[in-house]
Formats: structure tokens, C-alpha cells, sequence
């Protein structure tokens, strides 16, 4: 449920479009909020300016106009490796398939962002005492049997297991800020339930804000909020989107 | 810290690949420090091939000409030069001691010479070693001789074997042979490394006698031939030799004896300095030594083109990867890292793997390799210009592994975090 505070992300009045590329895409977006614990359903397929959106929210593109702000910090004024660790402390991101590194085990892949953010190696650290304890607890709470497969490669998993893997990693350190583009769209549909269900689950044992984008709306059920892509942003030429 | 784990993690995922990289590396550095190494040692042995002589003096010729024919026993002197010369080259001040040699013939394919017994003392090689004898003992009779251990070796002869000197110096003679008068192996030298190896040595007077008769250049006929005994109750006091080492009584002495010697009236004689003239001998086979260093620096760069080929590769199905580490907050700063140490472990472990191996090799092979062919490798640490030589070449493998690293940093700068495949 939306508590009443500052938004955890605030874009205002954003114009953007890739200078480097010779295509005239653009993208037009006249206000969006969200608040803390929020949970916000994205629906529109690709070209629908997804790719674009996520990139401005998570501070890998900057808008030519426009403010974006995260956690009260105004990230389009920032630096590049400024966004880039506003980024690592504060956000889980989780991709539609290939979310691991082939080459860690399991349990390193969830690991992964405590090296890059010493936030939330100092919040695992303060919780839990112990940072593989925490790993263990995420990805027993998401279902992966750690006892299992914590050491194996990521290949050796099924594509459903990777993807709550994806999401332990997400959740670990307790950013503040979860992204998840199309999480189930490689799984089943019994699967899919299963997996928002954890989704869920954990964000709101964490009070952790969650954008989720996808084109199934049948997964926006216990959103907060919905919004059409289409609504939200004017992108043009329209479904020319990268 | 976590970058250098993951460069590890990465190669080691694709480890067939970054072996067959490693090895490549590995491979060009053997050959790389393989030349530098005998080229090291070549030239080393090559200026230590005659050391403790101060000065060489023979016929009018140039100085190279002089160091082959004298030393190297390669070619032939263009003249002789009367002993009436060396006499008063030695009767000069600056002289210590003069050791009179006299080239023409051969054994089977190994030069004699004939000089006399005082070259046992005073022919030097190597940091001023030495001659010594494996077995027997210098000649002393006119028809002894001393042999380098290549000859005892190759030609199995021991102390007490007859052998009979060719005329000339061709491996094969035609018919034209001093069997008329065999020596007797009187002592073997023990292995130098130097042409003293390839020598059979005789004694002044020996050349002389197994030469009575021959004035016309060709074997003695009918009653020109002089038995043994003849031979052994002339006067045998040659009057012509090839060349003479000279040593000084003091260093200093050496260029006004050389301009002496230069500027003899009564006949056209030159003397050198070993050294200069080594140097001199040295810069003309010297290009081929460079030619060897160039290829081998080229295969260097080759197996570094081929580790940059590799990466570069692999960067397309990386570009997920990359996707990943962005999102989880990494710099693209830090991918480019990423890169670049990946590709400096491959260099570096086929730098060290390569380096390692050359030591083992010349571990086990410099005593083989020396008693064979004369070249003196050692076993050293890596000398000031090898360890120059590795890290231009492990700096040239970073700024390869940078090439990949630029792409890979502008990819995952332009894709940040969608994933293109």
C-alpha cells in the first residue's frame, strides 16, 4: 500500500531521444510517481518505449529535458558513475531471461551486487550478520534449494530456478527500488504465479517499491497501480522503439 | 577486487579457449627469449673464443680476414709471413711472449696446425681459461700431435693413434696426403667450445718435415722423397708461418707495438685486436641476428593478435553479461577493467608459462648443448635485457587486451541495460 511520504521515484515533464542514433525516436513524459512500497504494473509490449523508460529510471540514459529523481536525489543532474551507484545501491533489477553470469555459481550470482555497493553489504551485514546467511534465507524464500544447487553453475538450472535466482539477487541488501522487466515471460503459467507470488512476497517483507513491466495484463491483478505504457509516454515515430 | 574475480571466473568458464591463448603466448615467448638467449650466448662464446691474446699478427689483410684464418681457422691467410719478422716483433719491449702458427693442412676435415708447445700456455678462452689436457700430454716429439676433443670424438681417437695429415684443407684429399709420415696422438684436449675443439696440433718443425719435397706444391716424386729418418736429421727451422699471437707485457703497450707492426718496412704485415676485430665480425653476422629477433618479436605479436581476436569474439555473447554488471550498478569503467585484466592474466600467465618453460628447457639442455655445438647458454637469472624485452611485451599485451576493453566499454555504455543478442 502507498504510505504517504517523499516519492521513491519522481520524473517530471522528461523529453528524451538518442543523440547518437540518426532515428528520430523520441520519448515524451509528462509526470510519473511512485511511492514507497508502491507496486506499479507497466503494461506494453516492446516499441511501446519500455526499454527506453527503464533506462531513464534507472539512470543508464539521461533525458535533454526534464527531471528525474530517485530517493529524493535529482539523478539527471548526477554523473554518469553518480547514477551508476545510485543504481547499484538502491535498485534490483531483474531481466526477462539470461539474468545470470554463466561463470559465477549460484550463489555468487546473488552475492554479485554486495560487491559492487558497500550500502548494502552494511545492511545485509547489519541484518543478518553474515552475507551467504542472507543469500541462503533469499533464495530459500524464493524457493531455490540452496542446499541443492547454491554451488553449481547457473546453466545447470531451468529457466524458471533462474529466474527466482534473478530475483534473490535483486532483493538482496534491500534496495529500495525493484525493476522487473517481464520476469515470467519465459515461464509457464503455473509458474508465473508462482513466481509473482514470491515477487510479491518478499517486496513486501522488504517495503522495497516495484515496477513491473510486461504486455500479459493478467499478471496486474494485485498492483497498486496500472498504467498502459501508451498512456504514460508519447514516443514517435510510434513502434519504432529500440 | 570483485573485478579481478570476475575476470578470473570469466576466463576460467572459457577455459579451452584462454588456454589455447595462454599457450600461443606461452610459445612465442619461448621462441623470443630462445633467440635472445642464444644470441646471448653465441655471441658471448664468440668473444671469448680466444681471450689473454693481445694482439694478432699475419700477412697484409683485413682484419676480419685475420681473425677467420688465425682463430676461426676459416679461409685462407693470403700470404705467410717470415719468421725474420716475428723475430723482430719480438724482440720488441712491449712483447711478453709470441706464439708462431702455421696453417695449409688438414686431418679429415679438421685443420692442423703447427705452432709451438708455448700455445699450451698462453692460448686463453673464456674469461682467460686455460687449455687443458683430457689425456696425455703436449707434444714432443716432431711427429706428435695434440687434438681438440671434437676431433678425438668424432674421428675416436685416443692417446697413441696414428693419424696422417692431408695437404691442403679440403675434407677430402685427392691422392696428395703425407702417409709418408704418420704422428702419434700424444694428448687430447678437453672440450673448449672454441675452433681448439676442430685442431690438430703439430709442432713447427713437423709442418716442415712433412712438407720436404713438396716446394712445387705438389707430393715429393722418385728421389725427392725423404724417409722419416731423413727427415728427422734436417734442419727443420720453418722460415715462413701464417700468423703469430702476441701478448703484451702491458695493455698499454698494444697500440704503438700495433702501429709498429702496421708500419713494418721489410714486409706487408698487419696486426689486430682481437677484440676490435670480433666487434667488426661480430656486426656482419649480427644482422641475422636481428633478422631472428624481428621474426620472433613478430610471433610475439602475432599470438597477441590472436588473444585480441579471441576477446573481441567472445565480446558479442557478451554483451548479456555486460547488461548484467550494469545493472547490478557497475561502471562501464568497470567492464572496460574488466577486459583489460582478463586479457593482462592471459598475458601474463603465458609470459611466465613461456618464461618458465625456456628455463627448464635450458636446465636440461645447456650441458648437452655446450658439449655439442660450444654454446654456452648458463642458467641465469633473466638478464637486464630480457627482463626489458618481457615487460614491452607484457605492456604490449595490455594495450592489446585495451582494443577489445574500448569496444566492450562503448557497448555496454550504448546497450546499458537492454540486452542485445
Amino acid at each position: 500500500m502507498a504510505i504517504k511520504s517523499d516519492p521513491v521515484i519522481k520524473l517530471q515533464n522528461i523529453a528524451f531521444s538518442y543523440e547518437q542514433r540518426k532515428d528520430s525516436f523520441s520519448l515524451d513524459l509528462d509526470h510519473l510517481e511512485l511511492a514507497k512500497g508502491e507496486k506499479l504494473f507497466l503494461a506494453g509490449a516492446s516499441g511501446s518505449g519500455k526499454s527506453t523508460l527503464l533506462g531513464l529510471i534507472c539512470g543508464t540514459l539521461v533525458p535533454q529535458k526534464g527531471e528525474i529523481h530517485i530517493l529524493g536525489t535529482e539523478i539527471s543532474a548526477l554523473s554518469s558513475s553518480a547514477r551508476d551507484r545510485i543504481r547499484a545501491d538502491h535498485f534490483g533489477i531483474i531481466f526477462q531471461m539470461f539474468n545470470l553470469l554463466p561463470y559465477l555459481s549460484i550463489l555468487d550470482n546473488v552475492l554479485l551486487p554486495l560487491s559492487f555497493s558497500k550500502s548494502r553489504k552494511a545492511a545485509v551485514e547489519k541484518k543478518s550478520g553474515n552475507s551467504t546467511a542472507e543469500a541462503h534465507r533469499l533464495l530459500s524464500a524464493l524457493g531455490v534449494d540452496v542446499k541443492q544447487f547454491g554451488h553449481q553453475k547457473t546453466s545447470d538450472l531451468s529457466v524458471g530456478q533462474q529466474q527466482r535466482v534473478a530475483a534473490a539477487r535483486a532483493f538482496i541488501g534491500f534496495p529500495e527500488i525493484i525493476i522487473a522487466d517481464e520476469p515470467t515471460s519465459s515461464l509457464d503459467e503455473g509458474r508465473q504465479a508462482k513466481f509473482m507470488q514470491l515477487l510479491f512476497e518478499e517486496a513486501e517483507k522488504t517495503g522495497a517499491s516495484l515496477i513491473m513491466v510486461s504486455h500479459d495484463n493478467r499478471l496486474a491483478k494485485r498492483f497498486d497501480r496500472v498504467l498502459a505504457l501508451e498512456d504514460l509516454c508519447r514516443i514517435s515515430p510510434e513502434a519504432v522503439a529500440p | 577486487m570483485i573485478i579481478a574475480r570476475l575476470a578470473w571466473a570469466s576466463l576460467m568458464n572459457r577455459w579451452l579457449t584462454s588456454l589455447l591463448t595462454i599457450i600461443a603466448i606461452a610459445l612465442s615467448i619461448i621462441l623470443l627469449l630462445g633467440v635472445e638467449k642464444v644470441r646471448v650466448g653465441s655471441k658471448a662464446g664468440f668473444l671469448n673464443t680466444i681471450s689473454g691474446t693481445d694482439l694478432i699478427v699475419g700477412a697484409r689483410a683485413g682484419d676480419v680476414q685475420l681473425l677467420l684464418y688465425s682463430v676461426f681457422r676459416i679461409g685462407n691467410a693470403t700470404n705467410n709471413i717470415s719468421m725474420e719478422t716475428l723475430r723482430d716483433i719480438e724482440r720488441r719491449p712491449e712483447v711478453k711472449w709470441l706464439v708462431p702458427i702455421s696453417l695449409g693442412d688438414s686431418h679429415r676435415g679438421f685443420r692442423v696446425m703447427g705452432t709451438s708447445s708455448t700455445y699450451f700456455d698462453h692460448y686463453r678462452y673464456r674469461r682467460n681459461t686455460m687449455l687443458k689436457f683430457e689425456q696425455g700430454k703436449p707434444f714432443d716429439d716432431l711427429f706428435e700431435a695434440v687434438i681438440g676433443a671434437d676431433v678425438a670424438e668424432r674421428l675416436n681417437y685416443r692417446v697413441g693413434s696414428k693419424i696422417v695429415v692431408a695437404h691442403g684443407a679440403g675434407k677430402i684429399s685427392f691422392g696428395a696426403d703425407h702417409s709418408d709420415k704418420p704422428f702419434v696422438v700424444a694428448g687430447i684436449l678437453a672440450a673448449t667450445g672454441t675452433p681448439v675443439d676442430r685442431t690438430v696440433h703439430v709442432s713447427l718443425e713437423a709442418i716442415e718435415a712433412i712438407h720436404v719435397g713438396w716446394d712445387g706444391g705438389s707430393a715429393p716424386r722418385g728421389d725427392q722423397i725423404r724417409s722419416e729418418e731423413e727427415v728427422r736429421a734436417m734442419q727443420l727451422e720453418p722460415k715462413v708461418v701464417t700468423a703469430a699471437y702476441i701478448g703484451l707485457k702491458s695493455k698499454i703497450g698494444v697500440f704503438s707495438l700495433q702501429s709498429f707492426i702496421n708500419q713494418y718496412k721489410q714486409e706487408p704485415v698487419t696486426a689486430i685486436l682481437p677484440g676490435v676485430a670480433f666487434a667488426q665480425l661480430w656486426s656482419l653476422v649480427g644482422t641475422a641476428e636481428t633478422a631472428l629477433m624481428v621474426i620472433s618479436l613478430m610471433v610475439v605479436f602475432t599470438a597477441f593478435f590472436g588473444m585480441v581476436i579471441s576477446i573481441l569474439g567472445s565480446l558479442n555473447e557478451r554483451r548479456r553479461e555486460m547488461a548484467i554488471l550494469r545493472a547490478i550498478g557497475a561502471r562501464p569503467f568497470q567492464v572496460f577493467i574488466l577486459f583489460v585484466v582478463e586479457a593482462t592474466v592471459l598475458a601474463v600467465v603465458g609470459i611466465a608459462l613461456g618464461t618458465g618453460i625456456l628455463y627448464v628447457i635450458v636446465l636440461v639442455t645447456w650441458p648437452i648443448l655446450e658439449q655439442a655445438t660450444g654454446l654456452y647458454l648458463g642458467l641465469s637469472w633473466p638478464g637486464t635485457q630480457e627482463i626489458i624485452y618481457l615487460l614491452i611485451i607484457l605492456a604490449s599485451g595490455i594495450i592489446a587486451g585495451i582494443i577489445p576493453a574500448i569496444r566492450a566499454y562503448s557497448l555496454s555504455l550504448s546497450d546499458g541495460l537492454s540486452i542485445r543478442l
